[in-house]
């Protein structure tokens, strides 16, 4: 075998460094988990391409999206995404206090982002285009709907662990659980850059 | 308060389930007072029901799957002997309703409660050892999938009893399965209970998935990896990226159910096809999670009984891993009948066609693998034969139906239940068996009885054939799949064949039963050493049954069958003092996971909202409080370690 | 500040996402490159979006584009996943994802895309059985 595959054959298990090499087999374990994530949202995906015209006489994208909506949202979850790598950072150099703010920021930014959905789901279904008007809507909820969960579920967990953070410091356990949240979080954000260019651009303009 | 469930629920005015109801209950009182009796309850719970030893668990699966196997095989023999009782103007003992409920509960549970289980468990047992780990990458959770599986299997056990099952098939294809045409609580109880077990799937599959790209011996690359390691590696990457998309495609039927969304309704431009087009996007690699691991155990008996290394080691894993990818490819062969035209149904032919060229590769490395070795024909060898010669006939029914016109023909009758069940049984069945017998020893310390084993596989493999090789013609005679009466008497004589079969596969179930109980009575003169087979991988160099912490000193691997290598070498080797073991601890966070799933599943199947949302409460306090603690491993000094490797010498 | 706390990877550890090298979760400066071009990609594509100059496809086409390289972005200035050899497994994995992603998506419009132009829609049926 050439020196290249090196990497992919590595044996990690190293008796030596049980801390570190428990991070990293942490650290993948997780990255798997949100590879099918991914996978998850792209069934999601597909539904919403295959039902996006299937309006039943209702309304479509283009008379309810709200592209300045979705713009003040993208701009809320990608700064969030900054703020946490900045609060990595922090972790790194064990800098209790810039972690702190750049996960409470994080936070923020996130339940601004919900707020956001929360809002635009209700106008919505207050106007009677919730979920049950028809396949094309059904598909925007579920799709819209589970990233939000997810982000749901982010904040709740970084409240949780920030309160664990707070009380022990930097445990090789509450720095484990950091990476897993800022994997999660970058990823969510990845996953809201295919719903902002599909579901609100492509379709509310096109 | 008790949403739709009243005590009406509960079919009082059927005897057959009432009676069998009476008697699973007073089986279970049975148990229940045995284990008071004897006083095993703390026993039951620390050695058992907390642990994260991936031995035990996968014990546990490999359990679930017999049981679970019992209940899907009476659910088959009914519905045989409904098919011989119904002809022409009988009508058989089974209503309608009921005969509907019992072939979808048949081919739910013998997916996703006996052979995933079986699957899951044989990979949970061996892999870890096959590799020289430890344990898998995350013990607890371990624990946490496989409660979660069982969670499942209660949810949808409970049916049997309280309320009905779904009668819409093992798939539930809408818009049968859609609240205007199913509005009992028979598919809720198929969709939490799927949705409960796919998860533990999931979590599962990412697990081993973890543990055999990061923590394999040092010095075993991908390249040494033994080859069931490598079929469960294929195995758990599909299982990765096939459950996501089961999952969605539930939760999207759940909200057209319980939301009254649009996916897959008749109305609101809603669209039935998506369904079954994403099921199956989840429908066949799940096929490939099935067979490949048993392809391992056919490998690993195959090599290890005729004393040869495998034939074509770098063949076999190219095979493993093109099947693998092309198991994303071939969906659309379920339903081409569908309508989708020429073009699409063409592409998916050929696909499906191409995927029988690797597993013919498979084949012909077993045969070769044979070939001038000295084959002992020992039981689990049995199977690997039978399997051969079962499976290379059901793979060539699977490609005469991938051409679409032919399938026009065979779609939905029962030329295509003889061909799954040729290749289920005869390969993922068959696999597994072969597995538990050659594995037994290992996780046990003695062997199975070997004449008694041989008899079931004798049973298993007649019956088999018996029982499905009518339906083939059958299939051909025209009669379709699922049907509860038919007119046509011609049939009848090909039925009473199947039923024979199927019966004649009952006493080979009796069989194993009989060789499980008398081999442990007897377990004293079946006692087997670590390395009973003359085995080549690792997971022969330890004690059997192996201790916790598996390996004493963990194994260096420097090519492919390190353990047969070791045993070449007449080296002593170097008294090391033994070191210290960091393990994980115990951890009940599986059970009460689960527990709370079993209520919260039940709640919602019923519409018992407050259920639900305890549920949910109690999953959220019990994650927060299990992370509380972080000192979730213990050390075992090196002392224990000794004086458990000296009082259990082994090969090693 | 033991050696212990302080994740410092070893061979062949130093490839789990997010934990690269020896600046473990990247630095201030590849995130600071992250964020503005990610944000510029944010920006362009909504500039381009409502843009009636262009034929529809292409502005799709467009989108998409800046989509995936803003998915780009994202997975090496944040995620920190690269081409260097110690990350190949989880390079295989993401692509492993992608084709999947890939199929799954492009797959079911195909497929259904076919099967709408051959069928009749689903409320015609049902008005032709009523």
């Amino acid at each position: 075998m050439s020196s290249d595959s090196a990497s992919l054959d590595m044996p990690s298990e190293d008796p030596g460094v049980q801390l570190t090499s428990r991070q990293h087999v942490t650290g993948f374990g997780f990255y798997l988990y949100l590879l099918s994530d991914g996978i998850l949202f792209a069934a999601l995906f597909a539904a919403f391409a295959v039902l996006r015209t299937a309006t039943d006489g209702g309304p479509d994208g283009h008379m309810l999206f709200s592209a300045r909506n979705a713009f003040v949202e993208t701009a809320c979850l990608l700064t969030s995404s900054f703020t946490c790598g900045i609060a990595m950072l922090a972790c790194d150099r064990r800098n209790k206090f810039v972690a702190l703010i750049g996960f409470l920021v994080t936070a923020v930014l996130g339940i601004a982002f919900l707020t956001l959905e929360i809002h635009e789901f209700s106008d919505l279904m207050a106007k009677g285009y919730g979920p049950d008007r028809s396949a094309f809507l059904s598909s925007f909820f579920t799709l819209v709907g589970t990233h939000g969960l997810h982000v749901t579920c982010g904040i709740l967990w970084l409240g949780v662990l920030l309160v664990q953070f707070l009380l022990r410091g930097f445990t090789p356990a509450i720095l484990r659980r950091f990476l897993c949240l800022s994997l999660f979080w970058h990823v969510l954000d990845v996953v809201w850059i295919g719903v902002f260019t599909f579901v609100y651009l492509v379709g509310g303009y096109l | 308060m008790f949403g739709k469930l009243t005590l009406s629920a509960i079919p009082f005015d059927q005897p057959i389930i009432m009676g069998t109801c009476i008697v699973l209950i007073l089986g279970i009182l049975a148990i229940l007072a045995l284990i008071t009796y004897k006083k095993k309850w703390g026993w039951l719970w620390t050695e058992w029901i907390t642990t994260v030893d991936h031995k035990r668990i996968g014990i546990m699966y490999t359990l679930l799957a017999l049981v679970m196997l019992l209940r899907g095989f009476s659910d088959a023999i009914m519905m045989r002997s409904q098919q011989v009782l119904a002809s022409s103007n009988g009508h058989g003992f089974l209503p309608p309703e009921h005969y509907d409920q019992i072939f979808s509960a048949h081919g739910t549970i013998m997916i996703f409660f006996m052979a995933m289980p079986f699957v899951v468990g044989l990979m949970n047992f061996v892999v870890p050892l096959q590799i020289g780990a430890r344990d898998v990458a995350f013990p607890v959770l371990n624990s946490v999938s496989f409660w979660l599986t069982a969670a499942g299997a209660l949810l949808i056990n409970l049916s049997l009893g309280i309320g009905e099952f779904s009668r819409t098939g093992w798939l539930a294809y809408p818009p049968l399965s859609e609240l205007p045409f199913s509005p009992g609580v028979g598919v809720d109880y198929y969709l939490w209970s799927l949705q409960i077990s796919g998860v533990g799937t999931l979590l599962s599959g990412v697990n081993l998935l973890t543990t055999l790209l990061k923590l394999r011996a040092p010095g075993m690359r991908l390249s040494m990896m033994p080859v069931f390691s490598w079929t469960a590696l294929a195995s758990n990457m599909l299982i990765v990226a096939a459950f996501p998309i089961l999952t969605a495609t539930f939760a999207m039927l759940l909200l057209d159910r319980y939301l009254g969304t649009h996916f897959f309704t008749n109305d609101g431009g809603g669209n039935p096809m998506m369904y079954i087009n994403l099921i199956w996007t989840w429908g066949h690699p799940e096929v490939y999670i099935l067979i490949l691991p048993p392809f391992g155990v056919f490998s690993e008996v195959i090599s290890t009984f005729s004393r040869k290394p495998l034939f074509g080691y770098r063949s076999m894993v190219v095979a493993t891993m093109v099947i693998t990818l092309l198991a994303f490819t071939t969906w659309l062969h379920h339903f081409f009948t569908m309508g989708s035209g020429a073009d699409v149904n063409g592409f998916f032919g050929i696909t499906t066609m191409v995927i029988a060229i690797p597993t013919g590769v498979k084949i012909f490395n077993w045969l070769f693998t044979m070939y001038g070795g000295r084959v002992r024909f020992t039981s689990p060898v049995l199977w690997t034969i039978g399997f051969m010669v079962t499976f290379t006939i059901g793979g060539m029914t699977g490609v005469l139906m991938a051409v679409p016109p032919a399938d026009f023909v065979l779609h939905n009758s029962l030329f295509l239940v003889a061909h799954f069940h040729n290749v289920i049984i005869g390969g993922v069945v068959f696999g597994c068996l072969a597995g538990l017998t050659y594995w037994f020893p290992k996780a046990f310390g003695f062997r199975l009885h070997e004449g008694l084993g041989k008899a079931a596989f004798w049973c298993w493999f007649v019956g088999f054939y018996l029982a499905f090789m009518p339906l083939y013609i059958l299939g051909f005679m025209g009669m379709t799949r699922r049907m509860n009466h038919y007119d046509d008497p011609s049939w009848l004589p090909y039925l009473l064949v199947a039923e024979g079969g199927a019966v004649l596969i009952f006493v080979g179930i009796l069989l194993q039963a009989t060789q499980l109980v008398w081999s442990i009575k007897k377990r004293q003169t079946l006692r087997a050493g670590a390395d009973p087979w003359d085995g080549r991988t690792l997971e022969w160099s330890t004690a059997s049954p192996p201790p916790p912490y598996n390996f004493a000193r963990v194994p260096q691997v420097a090519c492919i069958d390190a353990y047969w290598e070791a045993k070449q070498e007449v080296t002593t080797a170097p008294e090391e003092p033994f070191e210290a073991i960091e393990m994980p601890k115990n951890s009940g966070l599986g059970f009460f996971v689960a527990f709370f799933a079993v209520i919260g599943g039940f709640g919602m199947i019923w519409h018992i909202w407050w259920m639900g949302i305890l549920a949910l409460v109690a999953f959220f306090a019990l994650i927060v409080w299990s992370s509380w603690d972080e000192n979730d491993e213990f050390e075992l000094s090196a002392r224990e370690v000794a004086l458990f490797e000296r009082a259990n010498p082994h090969a090693a | 500040m033991t050696a212990q706390q302080r994740h410092d990877p070893r061979r062949g550890d130093a490839s789990t996402p997010g934990l690269e090298g020896r600046q473990a979760h990247g630095s201030l400066r590849g995130y600071i490159t992250g964020y503005v071009l990610a944000g510029a990609l944010t920006i362009a594509a909504f500039a381009i979006a409502p843009s009636t100059g262009m034929a529809p496809f292409s502005v799709v086409a467009a989108l998409a584009v800046l989509a995936i390289a803003q998915m780009l972005v994202h997975l090496i200035f944040f995620l920190h996943i690269n081409t260097a050899p110690a990350q190949k497994t989880n390079v295989l994995a993401f692509a492993a994802a992608i084709l999947i992603i890939a199929i799954v998506v492009i797959g079911s419009i195909w497929i259904m895309g076919h099967l709408n132009r051959n069928m009749l829609p689903m409320d015609h049926l049902m008005q032709m059985q009523r």
